[in-house]
C-alpha cells in the first residue's frame, strides 16, 4: 500500500466546528478559538454558487475536515461509482485536511435513506466494510477516517464488540479513526454497556479526529431511555466527562463541536468550541 | 439470524412491517420500538430535505399537510443518490399527478418554480458575457449569433400566475390575480432573482436554451407576438448576466 501519511493528521489538535453557511460572516470576521471547520460532502457537490464560493474562501483560512455522511460503506452492494467519483473531484479540488466517513449503511438498490443505518459485526461485514474502504482510499489516494456510529438497537448475529471490529478494520485498511464520543454515550446507554469500558477498548492511537454532539432523550415503551443522537442542542455534561476520560487517555486530538438542528447564534456554538479548547489545554499542564 | 439490508430497508418504509428479526434492545429482546428511530430519522430528514427545497408549497398547503404529503412522496420517490440538494426533482410531477391536491391546479408549476430556484442556487458559475461584444458586430452578422445563457438560466412556464402565487406568499406581494405566468430566473451574484416575462420572450428565451441563433429566436418570437422587443428583451438579459458567451454565426452559411 502507498504511503498516504502524509495526507492525513492535517487538523490541528485544537477546536472545530460543523460549518453551517449562516455563520459565514461571523467566522469570517472572527472564528476563534475555533482553528478547523468540517463540512458534509455531499452539501458541496452542486456545480458551482454561493456554497462552493463559501467552501473556496473558508479553506484559504481554514483547516477543512470533509466528512461524507452519503457513501454507505456498510452496504451490501456496491460503492455508488457516481459518488465516489463527487468525492474525489471534491477533495481533488480542496484537497482538505481530512476525509472521514461511517461505519454504517445509507443506500440500498440504489435507494438513499439519508440516515446512517447499523450493521452487525460479522465476518461478512468486515470483509464488505475492508473492501469498501480499500476502493474509498484507493480512489481518493489518501487515509479515510471511520467513524464509529451510534446505535439503537444490536443485532442477535454479531460475533465482535464494535471496539473489536473498527480496530480490525483500521489494521486491515490502514485507515484512521474518527472517534464520536457523543456516539459512544448514546450508545451505552442505549445498549446496556460502559461508555468507559468502550473507550477503554477503543484504538485511541488510530483516532484522527474526535466528535462531539447534543443528543436527545426518548424512551423505548419498555420503561428504559434511549438517547437520539440528533445534534440538536448543546454537548451533554456526561459526554464532557466522557471527553475528559478519553483525553487523559489519548492526549490531545482535533475536536469538533457538531450541530446539524436547532443551529444557534456563532457565538454559542463559539462557547462550546472554547470549553474544548479548555480542557485540550489543561491536558497540556498536567504533568504525564 | 442474519439481518438482511433488504428486509432492514422494506420495514423503513412500511410502519406496517415489523421490525426484522434479529435486532435486539439491550436485553436480547425483540428492538420493537428501537427500530422506530431509524423509520422516524428517515421520514424526517427526508421531509425536512423537502421542506428546504419547496417551502412555498409548505406555506401554500400548511406544515401538517405538507409532512403527509411528503410520507406519501418520499416513499413512492426515496432519493436515488445522497445529494439531497437534488432531491425533489419528481415533486412536481408527483403533485400534478396526486388526487387529493388535484383541486390546487397550480401547485405543480408552483413546485417547478420552486425546483427552478434551487437549480440555479446550484449552477455553475459563468462569467456574464460582455454587452459590447454585441454592439460591435455589424446588424447583418448579428441574425447568425448564438447567446449561450448561464447555467443558472431557468424558465417556467405556466397558465398559472406562478410568480404572483410565490411572491404572495413569501414575500408579501400583491395578491395574485389570474392569468398565465412566465418566469424567468437569472442569477446574477449568488441569489436567483425571478422577472416576470411575456410570452414572445419566453419563445424568445426558449430558442436560445435549445441553441437556435439570435434570427431563429427573433422570428419563434414575433410569431408568438408581432410586437415582440428584441431590444428589450436583450437588455433585460444582459443586465441580469443571464449570457455567458456571444458567438459569432459562421459567415457565408
Amino acid at each position: 500500500m502507498p504511503d498516504r501519511s502524509a495526507l492525513f493528521d492535517r487538523l490541528p489538535s485544537a477546536p472545530g466546528v460543523g460549518y453551517k453557511p449562516q455563520h459565514f460572516t461571523a467566522i469570517m470576521d472572527d472564528a476563534s478559538p475555533v482553528e478547523w471547520l468540517e463540512v458534509h460532502a455531499e452539501n458541496y457537490m452542486g456545480a458551482g454558487g454561493r456554497p462552493l464560493a463559501q467552501l473556496r474562501a473558508l479553506a484559504e483560512r481554514f483547516a477543512i475536515s470533509v466528512h461524507g455522511v452519503g457513501l454507505s460503506i456498510g452496504g451490501e452492494g456496491r460503492l455508488d461509482p457516481d459518488h465516489l467519483a463527487r468525492l474525489r473531484h471534491l477533495c481533488g479540488w480542496l484537497n482538505p485536511a481530512s476525509f472521514s466517513e461511517h461505519l454504517a449503511w445509507s443506500t440500498h438498490e440504489g435507494h438513499f435513506l439519508n440516515d446512517l443505518l447499523p450493521l452487525p459485526y460479522t465476518r461478512a461485514t468486515l470483509t464488505r466494510v475492508v473492501g469498501h474502504i480499500d476502493e474509498v482510499q484507493d480512489a481518493l489516494g489518501r487515509r479515510m477516517l471511520l467513524e464509529n456510529p451510534s446505535s439503537y438497537l444490536a443485532f442477535a448475529e454479531s460475533t465482535w464488540s464494535e471496539t473489536e471490529f473498527l480496530d480490525e478494520v483500521a489494521r486491515r485498511t490502514g485507515c484512521g479513526l474518527l472517534l464520536d464520543v457523543n456516539n459512544v454515550f448514546v450508545s451505552a446507554t442505549n445498549l446496556g454497556l460502559d461508555a468507559r469500558t468502550y473507550i477503554d477498548a477503543f484504538a485511541l492511537a488510530r483516532v484522527g479526529e474526535i466528535h462531539l454532539g447534543g443528543h436527545d432523550r426518548d424512551e423505548d415503551g419498555e420503561g428504559a431511555a434511549i438517547l437520539i443522537d440528533s445534534h440538536g442542542r448543546a454537548v451533554a455534561e456526561p459526554v464532557w466527562a466522557l471527553l475528559d476520560y478519553t483525553l487523559a487517555r489519548a492526549g490531545a486530538k482535533p475536536i469538533l463541536i457538531e450541530r446539524d438542528a436547532d443551529i444557534p447564534d456563532w457565538p454559542v456554538l463559539a462557547a462550546e468550541a472554547a470549553r474544548a479548547g479548555v480542557v485540550l489545554n489543561a491536558l497540556g499542564k498536567v504533568p504525564a | 439470524m442474519s439481518v438482511a439490508q433488504s428486509a432492514f430497508h422494506d420495514a423503513l418504509f412500511d410502519s406496517t412491517h415489523p421490525a426484522p428479526p434479529g435486532l435486539t434492545d439491550r436485553r436480547g429482546r425483540p428492538a420493537g420500538k428501537r427500530f422506530d428511530v431509524y423509520r422516524n430519522n428517515v421520514a424526517v430528514s427526508l421531509t425536512e430535505a423537502l421542506e428546504l427545497g419547496f417551502p412555498c408549497i409548505n406555506r401554500l398547503i400548511g406544515a401538517e399537510n405538507f409532512k403527509k404529503v411528503a410520507g406519501v412522496f418520499l416513499r413512492r420517490h426515496p432519493p436515488r443518490n445522497p445529494m439531497l440538494l437534488q432531491y425533489g426533482a419528481d415533486f412536481p410531477d408527483f403533485l400534478e399527478g396526486f388526487a387529493p391536491l388535484s383541486h390546487l391546479g397550480y401547485l405543480a408549476d408552483v413546485a417547478r418554480l420552486e425546483q427552478a430556484l434551487r437549480l440555479s442556487y446550484h449552477a455553475a458559475d459563468a462569467v456574464p458575457a460582455n454587452a459590447a461584444t454585441l454592439e460591435t458586430l455589424p446588424p447583418e452578422a448579428l441574425v447568425g449569433v448564438r447567446l449561450r445563457l448561464a447555467p443558472a438560466v431557468r424558465l417556467v412556464r405556466s397558465r398559472w400566475p406562478v410568480h404572483a402565487i410565490w411572491a404572495f406568499n413569501m414575500e408579501n406581494g400583491l395578491k395574485p390575480r389570474p392569468g398565465a405566468q412566465n418566469t424567468l430566473v437569472t442569477r446574477p451574484g449568488f441569489d436567483p432573482q425571478m422577472t416576470v416575462i411575456d410570452t414572445a420572450t419566453a419563445a424568445f428565451i426558449v430558442a436560445l436554451i435549445a441553441g437556435e441563433t439570435l434570427g431563429q429566436a427573433h422570428e419563434h418570437a414575433t410569431g408568438a407576438a408581432a410586437d415582440f422587443n428584441l431590444a428589450a428583451a436583450l437588455t433585460l438579459l444582459l443586465g441580469t448576466s443571464a449570457i455567458a458567451g456571444i458567438e459569432p454565426g459562421k459567415t457565408g452559411a
